[in-house]
């Protein structure tokens, strides 16, 4: 079954057909072509696909696109505005926080909603909030740093 | 030699397309005409195949082809049997079925729902046979054989040369090492101590999956796209398979989501190319989590280690069986046994050895290359046991390390001497920053005990190897280098860039390294055994100076100055009258904007040197760890306090670079120490998706890991450099059972050290009181 939904992604309005089983990261990657959000685990557990609706972080692997009817869609090809990097994508290159770069969108777009919530949080509090992330290649401690380093600016 | 000066941190040439999302990965890639391709996976450990039908899935609407051993059986076309050691792998399979996900049928459709629906129409009917599934079993006379027959194909890898299966066995390989008389040792012994160590399966992980993309054209032309990281292997193994020339197969590999060695040697490549082949059009096939676990492995193992020490410490003899789980096909297992034979006795000098290392077949998913690639099994024997018999002796499990362990010179278990070796360092340099003179000064606060524990260890890299690179000067005087190494996370690419810009004297900014593709890149073996930055940075190294020295020639014809007073320097040259940079040198000498000069670099390893002496490793990986732990004695629970992890860098190119694959290796380290295992039940995977099978995360992160960057420059690597990969995963997990020791005196055995297991160690320990 197919339904119409109107979102907007990355600031632009967008309206589609979609099947309804179809998942958001599904939508996002193939329809649209924004393929920054990555299938890791498919079950909610590994942040790849992290995409933040509304401003909060969700796993889109596990919401359905219809279910994004009607709200705001930011994935990591939307962070940098007019063509300036936002602040965590820059820490992160600076700090080194990433080497195969598979659960980067998933941590920056992680990391923003940590920072609109509590712009100054501890490093506990940063620990806790991204604990649903995976990073196999283990770039955890500069990913911390690199969130201390923008919320410190 | 001159060290490399890294006056500015390096911005990695990766990173703004990462951080982006701009950058492709596998799964974001499309060809036109796509369809997708799914897989039918056996659901028993072991059957025989009676029947097979696969008529009703090909009426299932959108389906496009369906592949049965029928096709890769009948096909002049196709050699259904493959392998990286034996050939005992089929595309799908055609007698049995070995493990639980072996393939056994593909379909292609226009989508992946209809070609998942296409799957549950295939019929098979399977006749269920006795499954060995433990290694232990698997050895023993009579066992039920996984393989009746295997083939051994005639060109292998030239290291591998010598092992073969065990007939009417399932041992698949038996790799023996002796030095000295094992048994007049252990005479000459004070002391002699026996144990049995384990390990579990455990996966990589990789956040990404495998996935392929598999295009064949009439001329019988193979294209892939692949998250492989030898592109070349899996070229000649293709070539093997669909008998064509290589140069009729093209791998192209993006940047990968991770490899950590799962992704070496063929995986879904040529299935997804027979399917392909059989749709006439091009097919992608993106495997999902749970596939990934039934496609590779790590092997699990069993290492009996029995070793006799005078009463002061000193090692006298030392005898290791290791047992490798290597599951259903040989792979890479072969090699894997043998790299962790050679190192089995850990990094000392005893004079008497017995080292018997084997590759054993079971019906469980295929294990093969891993971060640490045997090493990281026997480590956890041998560094165990020293703590056991320091212990014993009442030593500083320091104090016994240093007293035995390999430095500069020493003599190898077979005979050649070692050379670059900073051992020592790291094991001094990790003691000092975990702070083991103060250990013990912790006063126990409640059920809550503090233990420090140390390990070190010494792995060879594959060797012989071989690779080539390519460093063209364009007619602006910018760079671009060809070269085979896949980045995959670990940073080569700039490291490239780097001992390119340093060996030219131009800026990063002006170098471009090119993605692999087979049909650009030269010949490349392979990107694992940390051997990259050594290897192929030497070639480009190699490369580099090639060009300079035809630039020399250019500028000699070109202004008329004799070669021998041409200086380069900055990227550029002085001459008598002016200052000229490449751009201009490139314009005088083609008269015009326009032309190319090109530079190759060849590097092959042998494994006997140009004097005559043998040599297992083109260069040696030597390391230390050191963990602080606390435990608490009316659980069992552990946290991880502190990490420290020293590495033997030769010369650090990109420190923080290292600094990154020393804290992930470690990382993947306390993940395997403490958590992660693949759970079977006859022969059934338990846990493999995310939930189950659980990866370190924030969460569970010690408060600190500290890298630290042992320095000492190795003659042949690229100013310096050496491999680093794989060296800090390795002594993690016997550091902190040693750590577990030091706290609370109960010794784990087992991998991995979950609470429960230290619970009842301590429980079984108050008993005995
Ligand atoms: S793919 Fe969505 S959480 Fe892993
Ligand atoms: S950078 Fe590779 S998984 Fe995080």
């Amino acid at each position: 079954m197919k339904k119409g939904i109107r979102f907007r992604v990355n600031g632009v309005d967008t309206a589609l057909e979609v099947e309804s089983h179809l998942t958001l990261l599904q939508v996002v990657r193939e329809r649209l072509s924004l393929t920054g959000a990555k299938f890791g685990c498919g079950i909610q557990v590994c942040g790849t696909c992290t995409l933040l609706l509304n401003g909060k972080p969700v796993s889109a692997c596990s919401v359905l696109a219809v279910d994004a009817d009607g709200s705001d869609v930011l994935t990591v090809e939307g962070l940098a505005k007019d063509g300036q990097l936002h602040p965590l994508q820059e820490a992160f290159m600076e700090v080194g926080a990433l080497q195969c770069g598979y659960c980067t969108p998933g941590f920056l777009l992680t990391a923003k909603a940590l920072l609109d919530e509590n712009p100054h949080p501890s490093e506990e509090e940063i620990r806790s909030y991204l604990a649903g992330n995976f990073c196999r290649c283990g770039c955890y401690q500069e990913i911390v740093r690199a969130i201390q380093k923008v919320a410190g600016e | 030699m001159e060290p490399i000066d890294v006056v500015e941190p390096v911005r990695r040439l990766d990173y703004e397309a990462k951080v982006t999302g701009r950058a492709s990965y596998l799964a974001d890639l499309r060809v036109p005409g796509m369809c997708h391709g799914k897989i039918l996976r056996s659901p028993y450990p072991h059957a025989r195949i009676r029947k097979l039908d696969a008529s009703k899935a090909l009426s299932v609407p959108g389906v496009v082809a369906v592949l049965t051993r029928d096709d890769i059986v009948q096909d002049q076309g196709i050699d259904p049997y493959y392998g990286p050691v034996f050939k005992d792998q089929t595309i799908v399979a055609v007698e049995k079925v070995r493990h639980v996900g072996d393939p056994v049928a593909a379909v292609a459709a226009l989508t992946p729902p209809a070609a998942e629906a296409a799957l549950d129409r295939i019929e098979v009917e399977y006749e269920e046979l006795p499954a060995v599934t433990h290694v232990s079993e698997a050895i023993r006379q009579g066992a039920r054989l996984v393989h009746e027959s295997v083939r051994i194909p005639e060109h292998g890898f030239a290291d591998l040369a010598e092992l073969k299966p065990v007939e009417g066995t399932n041992i698949c390989t038996h790799f023996k090492l002796v030095k000295g008389d094992i048994e007049r040792g252990f005479a000459e012994s004070d002391h002699i101590f026996e144990d049995t160590f384990t390990l579990p399966t455990t996966q990589h992980c990789a956040l990404e999956p495998h996935a392929c993309i598999a295009s064949v054209e009439r001329d019988r032309r193979i294209t892939v796209w692949s998250t492989t990281q030898n592109p070349f292997v899996v070229r000649t193994q293709l070539a093997n398979i669909f008998k064509v020339p290589v140069s009729k197969v093209r791998i192209i590999v993006p940047y990968l989501g991770g490899g950590y060695g799962g992704k070496v040697y063929p995986k879904i490549e040529p299935l997804t190319v027979a399917l392909a082949r059989k749709a006439r059009r091009p097919v992608k096939i993106a495997l999902s989590r749970e596939e990934v676990f039934y496609t590779i492995t790590k092997h699990a193992a069993v290492i009996k280690m029995k070793t006799g020490v005078k009463k002061d410490g000193t090692l006298v003899a030392r005898q290791c069986e290791v047992l490798l789980d290597t599951g259903a096909y040989a792979e890479i297992g072969p090699r894997v046994a043998k790299k962790s034979g050679y190192t089995a006795a850990g990094p000392y000098k005893i004079p008497n050895v017995k080292i018997d290392s084997l590759s054993v077949y079971t019906n469980k998913p295929p294990a093969g290359a891993f971060r640490g690639f045997g090493v990281s099994q026997s480590a956890w024997a041998h560094e165990s046991q020293m703590d056991i018999i320091a212990a014993a002796l009442k030593m500083d499990p320091l104090e016994i390390r240093l007293k035995n362990s390999y430095e500069e010179g020493s003599e190898f278990v077979t005979g050649e001497t070692l050379t670059s070796i900073g051992l020592k360092d790291c094991v001094e340099k990790v003691a000092s920053a975990i702070g083991w003179k103060e250990k013990g000064e912790h006063r126990p606060d409640g059920p809550l005990r503090r233990g420090k524990g140390i390990a070190c260890l010494i792995k060879a890299t594959i060797t012989p190897s071989i690779s080539s690179a390519v460093v063209k000067l364009n007619e602006d005087g910018s760079v671009t280098i060809y070269a085979g190494t896949v980045e995959m996370g670990q940073g080569s690419e700039t490291v490239m860039a780097q001992i390119v810009a340093r060996e030219m004297g131009i800026p990063l900014k002006d170098i471009e390294v090119l993605g692999v593709d087979t049909d650009v890149v030269p010949y490349d073996l392979t990107t694992s055994s940390s051997r990259s930055t050594f290897h192929v940075g030497r070639a480009v190294q190699f490369a580099a100076q090639d060009l300079m020295q035809q630039l020399k020639r250019v500028v000699a014809q070109e202004y008329a100055v004799p070669e021998d007073q041409i200086r380069f320097s900055g990227g550029k040259v002085q001459l008598p009258e002016a200052v000229i940079d490449y751009r201009e040198i490139m314009f005088k000498h083609f008269g015009m904007q326009g032309g190319t000069l090109v530079g190759q670099g060849q590097v092959k390893t042998k494994v006997v040197d140009d004097r005559g002496v043998k040599t297992t490793s083109s260069f040696w990986f030597l390391g230390a760890g050191a963990a602080e732990v606390e435990v608490d004695i009316e659980t069992g629970k552990l946290k991880l306090l502190k990490y420290v992890t020293a590495v033997d860098v030769g010369n650090a190119i990109n420190p923080l670079g290292c600094r990154q694959q020393l804290e992930g290796a470690a990382i993947t380290g306390m993940g395997q120490a403490l958590f992660e295992e693949v759970v079977f039940d006859n022969g059934q995977l338990v846990n493999p998706n995310f939930v189950d099978y659980v990866l370190p995360s924030l969460g569970d992160m010690p408060v600190s890991i500290e890298p630290i960057l042992i320095e000492i420059p190795h003659l042949e690597g690229p100013f310096g450099a050496k491999g680093i990969g794989e060296t800090a995963l390795i002594p993690v997990a016997p550091a902190i059972a040693n750590a577990i020791f030091d706290a609370v005196g109960v010794r784990i055995k087992e991998l991995p050290i979950k609470a429960e297991k230290i619970y009842l160690a301590l429980e079984q320990a108050k008993k005995k009181l």
